[in-house]
Formats: C-alpha cells, structure tokens, sequence
C-alpha cells in the first residue's frame, strides 16, 4: 500500500469573481521510502498541492473534491486540530526561505526540543542531546555549543540544514520539501540536496520534492509527477520522463533544459505561456501550445493513461478501448 | 552591555541640561517672583535687598549656573503657595501618581494585551469586531468623560466606589501606599480604569496589528507544519516576535501616564503631582512648575534606558556579539 495516496484532488478559492479552481484532479502516490519530484512552472499548483496535503492551505482555498491517504487512512476531512498531531510527527515540511523559516527570538536547540516534546515523551534533558544528535547528523559543526544560538548566527545554507533537522527531529514518515533549495547559493544547493537525500534514505522517509528544477529531480528523485496547470500531466520513474517524455509539454520541458554532453544552437522553447486559472481552455489544459493537437483535444479532457512505462494525460496515448 | 548604558545615560545629559534651561527660563521670563514674594506693600530697598540676597541682580547664565548646582543636590526653592520646599512637596505627591500610573498601565497590558492576540487570532469574528467598535468608543472619548461617567454610575448610582481621594494609605518611610488597605484599592479602581482605557485600547490594536502581521510570516506557517500547539505559537512564537514595538510603546505610555495623568487626578481629586501641577499652575507657583518639568525629564531618560534593555532582553538579534562565527 501507498504510503501516501492523493486522489483526484480538487482544491478551490471561492473568490469575489467566482470559485477559483488551483487543483483540478491531481492524482499521485508515494511509496515508504520514495522520493517523488514535482516539477512544473510557477503557478502548475506544485506547492498547493503539498499544503493541501499537510492541510495548510491559506484561507479562503479548500479542499473541495477528491481523497488524500495517508496510510488509508483520509486526512483531508480532519480538521486542524486533528491534523496537528500529524503534523511534524507523520508528515513532516521544508520550506524555501531557511531565512525566514525559523523564529528569530528562539534558539536553534529550543525549536528542536519544542518539536520534540509536542509529539514524543522525552525529559528536557534527553530531548537536548537528541537535538545535539540531529544538529550533528545535518551537518552542524561544534553542535554542542551551538545548540544554544539563534537562527540569524547562522548561514543561509546552515540554517537550511537545521530546518531540515526540525522537519525530521520527529520521525516522520513522508517530508514534503517545497523547494527547499531555490533560496541558496547555487554553490550550497547541491549540499543540502546530497544531505536530504542521505539522511531520508538513513530514516527510510519518503520525500516529496516540490522543485522547478529538474538537474535536482534527475539526480535525487525516484520518480516524477509534471504538473500543468493545476493537473497532472506526466508521472513516471525519473529516467523515463527524461529520456523518453510522452507528454507533448514534457517534450517541450526537457528540450528547453541546456546540456553539456549536446550542443545544440538553440534550445526549444514552448509558445505562449501556462494560462491564468481563470482561462483554463476546455479539453486538455495544453492545447492552444501543443503541436499535435488535435480535434479530440479541445473538447474533451484527457485522464492519465499508460505509455510506455509512464502515465500521460494525452489523447496521443489514449487507445480505442481506454476510451470508453 | 555596560559600555551601553553608559553612552545612554552620557547621551541623556545634554537633554537634562536643555530642560534645565527652559525650566530655570521660566523664572526669568515668567512674572516676577520678587512680586509674589513681597506681596502689595515694600520699599524700593526692601526689594533691592532681597534680589541681592537672591542673587537676581547676577547674569543669567551665573544665575543658571547656580541654579543648576542646587538642583544637582536636590534643592529645587520654595514653593511660592505652600512656602515649603518643592523637593519635600513632590516627594509627598510621587508615590500617589507613580502607583495610579503603573496600576493604570498594568491594566492597560493585562487586559489590552490579550485582547489584542485575541483579536489578532480571529480576525473575522463578530466577536472581534465587537471589541473592536468598542475599544473605538474608548479611543474617542476624552478621559475626564470617561472618568465623570464612571463616578456617576460606581460611585453616584451603585456606589460600589469612592468617588474621589486615595483612601487610607499606609506609609512606609519615604513612601506611602495605598495598595495595603482595603480602602486604599478601592479607591484606585476608578481612576485607574478611567485613565487606563486609552492606553488599553492603544496596545490591543497595536498587539493585533503586530499579531495579523507576525502569523502571515513563514515560521509561523513553519511552526504549524511542526504540530505545535495553537497555544505555544499564538503565545509564544506570535506574541513574543511583537513584543518589540509594544515595548516600545508601552515605556512611553507609563511616562506619559505619569506626567499626564493631570486630568484623571483632577477629576478624582487624586492627591499625586498632577493635582498639585493643576494648583501650581493656577498660582503661577513656577518653582514647582519648573521642579515637576525635570523630574518627568529624568523619569523619560530612565524608562527610555529600560526600554532599551528590555529590547536587549527580548530580540537576540540586537545583543553585541555574536555567539560563535559562520
């Protein structure tokens, strides 16, 4: 069973010029232990679907169709207060800013041990040399002496990584990491990539990378979900999606990334941009940019159908018989 | 830390000195104290003997000089009504408005302060918003109104309270207090309430300003994803990250209240220095006067230090040093 299951999710913003829809169907999972890239534009609902899931939406958006299990368990009809135990404990967040992520009156080995506390019976003391454990496991050098001081005497790059400790101080079996690294230097991001990868494989957690960068779910993901405009339009295992794309935006993805190994004089670039949530086109959310469109296309949409060793959303890989 | 407060207090001498300037100023181009002292009847020798024997006849800045060296040892003159020394006179008043000021102000914080969270956390309630239009009506309306009112209705109507004075106090030496006898709370209730109100309904919206401010930030937001508790992030990681500005404000409020609490001791014929200010000020009895200016000067100067202080206590980021490089 899936460790996490998201269920044709559908998540709203009822707004003064109408009901806003940011998620419309999107279907993934993840196994114990998986790591599964998100990538997608900005605005594809990358982040909104992780928040949904840890039930952080910020009002007024709201879950308004669709499951989301964990263990089999739904969570998308618990209300905050019977999220919150969950929170930190089962599924736990990295954010994108480490600069902006940590209270900036508390200290470093405070935060650790509030976490701690909230969800697992430990004396003050045990919880202290359990944070000095996990500030050394990330990374932290002299952490016994630094447990005691404040995020803004530490570096960018550090304070990624006692955020990643705070994620993970808990024990929890799914971390939801929305691009914990856009807010480094380029220079510091493949540290904090190589160290959430280790120390999740070492705590067989399940990671769900929320990225726009794709050299960073080629390296680190096991499989991938491309998202589009509030959909799911290609999901598969990372070497699939980026050799073989079957989907024509994910063709279009991987041809306008530069690589070292071919020169090419131009990179590919997709015409036009993702539409606003207010003018998503009828039928595939695509069409107006893809090159293969066709009739079928613009009038119906297409659900998620096998090709290859990946899923698309494409009439292109829809067979008669799937049709119905 | 001690370099700090050093080149705080170095900093609030040439302010003490410019408030020492104007209120000596008042001597020399307010009336004329040799008038008030010699009253209706005097020869001309018997005024050029008392401005020699004052030494009125020296320059301004001699006499400024002097002036100065006697309030350095807390010898501020006569009062021109009561014929007492100024510096006996407000040392009698101090402890009556220093405890209407700080059981105004702790009330302001108490209840102010948690309103303001309160309101803050639920923004849309009609609870909120009913706190909201009434903490309006307590901005708008002008203390002695409020102060007037609740005289009618505790004091008039139910009489619950006393109406006016300080009941019996207790005293303690060099200071006496009405805290230790039943009477003595009584009679604060009022006016302490009534001078408390404005600056409660300055911190609740300051507090819920901050807060709707704090709980949009991402460790807020992080702080949830964590499973904290409602009460340790509204409590402690919201408010505490507000408390800055709200220090801030509040250290400026128990000075204002202090010096200002002239209307409410009015109306409550509360005997502390701003009833004594009023009567000073209807006699142009300017030793008192001048005596009253530099003593809310010093006051400003030490809450301004502690205020300080307390930031240092608060917000990490500003104490010197930083504990251990990158």
């Amino acid at each position: 069973m899936a460790l996490l299951d998201v269920v044709d999710l559908v998540v709203e913003f009822p707004t003064r010029r109408g009901v806003l829809r940011a998620l419309d169907g999107v279907s993934l999972a993840i196994e114990p232990g998986e790591v599964l890239g998100v990538v997608g534009e900005s605005g594809a609902g990358k982040s909104l679907t992780g928040a949904a899931i840890i039930g952080l939406l910020e009002p007024p958006g709201r879950v308004a169709g669709g499951q989301i299990l964990l263990n089999g368990e739904r969570i998308d009809t618990k209300t905050q207060e019977q999220m919150r135990p969950l929170r930190g404990k089962q599924i736990g967040a990295i954010f994108q800013d480490p600069l902006t992520t940590l209270n900036p009156l508390y200290s470093i080995g405070r935060q650790l041990v509030e976490t701690m506390q909230t969800h697992m019976k430990l004396s003050d003391r045990d919880a202290r040399a359990r944070a000095i454990k996990w500030l050394e496991e990330v990374g932290i050098p002299a952490a016994a002496q630094r447990i005691d001081a404040y995020p803004h005497q530490f570096s960018g790059g550090m304070r990624q990584r006692v955020v990643i400790a705070l994620a993970l101080c808990a024990e929890p079996k799914l971390v939801i990491a929305d691009e914990p690294t856009t807010a480094l230097d380029v220079s510091i991001q493949a540290q904090i990539i190589t160290l959430l990868k280790r120390i999740t494989r070492e705590h067989g957690t399940s990671v769900m990378l929320i990225t726009h960068d794709m050299g960073v779910i080629a390296e680190t993901a096991d499989r991938v979900a491309v998202m589009y405009a509030g959909r799911v339009a290609e999901i598969g295992p990372v070497a699939e999606v980026v050799k073989h794309p079957a989907h024509p935006y994910t063709e279009g993805l991987m041809g306008s990334i530069p690589s070292l190994t071919h020169r090419v004089d131009r990179l590919r670039q997709i015409d036009g941009s993702m539409p606003r949530l207010t003018a998503i086109p009828t039928g595939c959310a695509f069409n107006p940019r893809c090159d293969k469109v066709f009739d079928r296309c613009r009038r119906h949409r297409p659900g998620l159908v096998p090709s290859g060793k990946t899923q698309a959303a494409c009439w292109l890989y829809a067979t008669e018989a799937a049709n119905g | 830390m001690f370099a700090f407060i050093v080149s705080r207090l170095l900093q609030a001498i040439p302010v003490l000195l410019v408030v020492g300037f104007i209120s000596f100023g008042m001597f020399a181009f307010v009336g004329d104290p040799i008038l008030f002292m010699l009253g209706q009847d005097f020869t001309v020798e018997q005024k050029e003997a008392l401005i020699r024997q004052l030494g009125l006849d020296q320059p301004f800045l001699v006499q400024y000089g002097h002036y100065l060296w006697a309030a350095l040892h807390g010898n501020f003159g006569m009062s021109y009504r009561l014929a007492r020394p100024v510096s006996t006179l407000l040392l009698e008043r101090l402890p009556a408005t220093a405890e209407l000021a700080l059981s105004a102000a702790a009330f302001a914080m108490i209840v102010g302060m948690p309103l303001g969270v309160y309101t803050g956390i639920k923004r849309d309630a009609l609870s909120s918003r009913l706190i909201l239009m009434f903490s309006l009506v307590g901005v708008s309306l002008p203390p002695f109104l409020i102060g007037i009112l609740m005289i009618l209705i505790f004091a008039v109507l139910l009489g619950w309270l006393p109406s006016f004075g300080r009941g019996e106090v207790v005293n303690l030496g060099i200071w006496t207090t009405g805290f230790l006898t039943w009477s003595g709370i009584k009679a604060l209730v009022l006016p302490a309430i009534s001078l408390g109100l404005f600056p409660l309904t300055l911190n609740m919206r300051l507090v819920r300003a901050e807060m709707l401010e704090v709980l949009r930030s991402d460790y807020i937001k992080f702080a949830k994803a964590r499973g904290i508790s409602q009460r340790a992030i509204y409590f402690g990681h919201a408010l505490k990250n507000t408390l800055v500005p709200v220090i801030t404000i509040v250290g400026l409020q128990i000075g204002g209240l202090i010096a200002f609490a002239i209307v409410t001791e009015s109306v409550f014929q509360w005997p502390g220095m701003g009833l004594l200010l009023v009567q000073s000020i209807g006699t142009a009895d300017i030793p008192v006067m001048s005596a009253y200016l530099q003593l809310i000067a010093v006051l400003f100067v030490v809450i301004n230090l502690l205020v300080d202080l307390l930031y240092y206590a608060v917000d990490p980021r500003l104490r010197i040093g930083r504990g251990g490089g990158h």
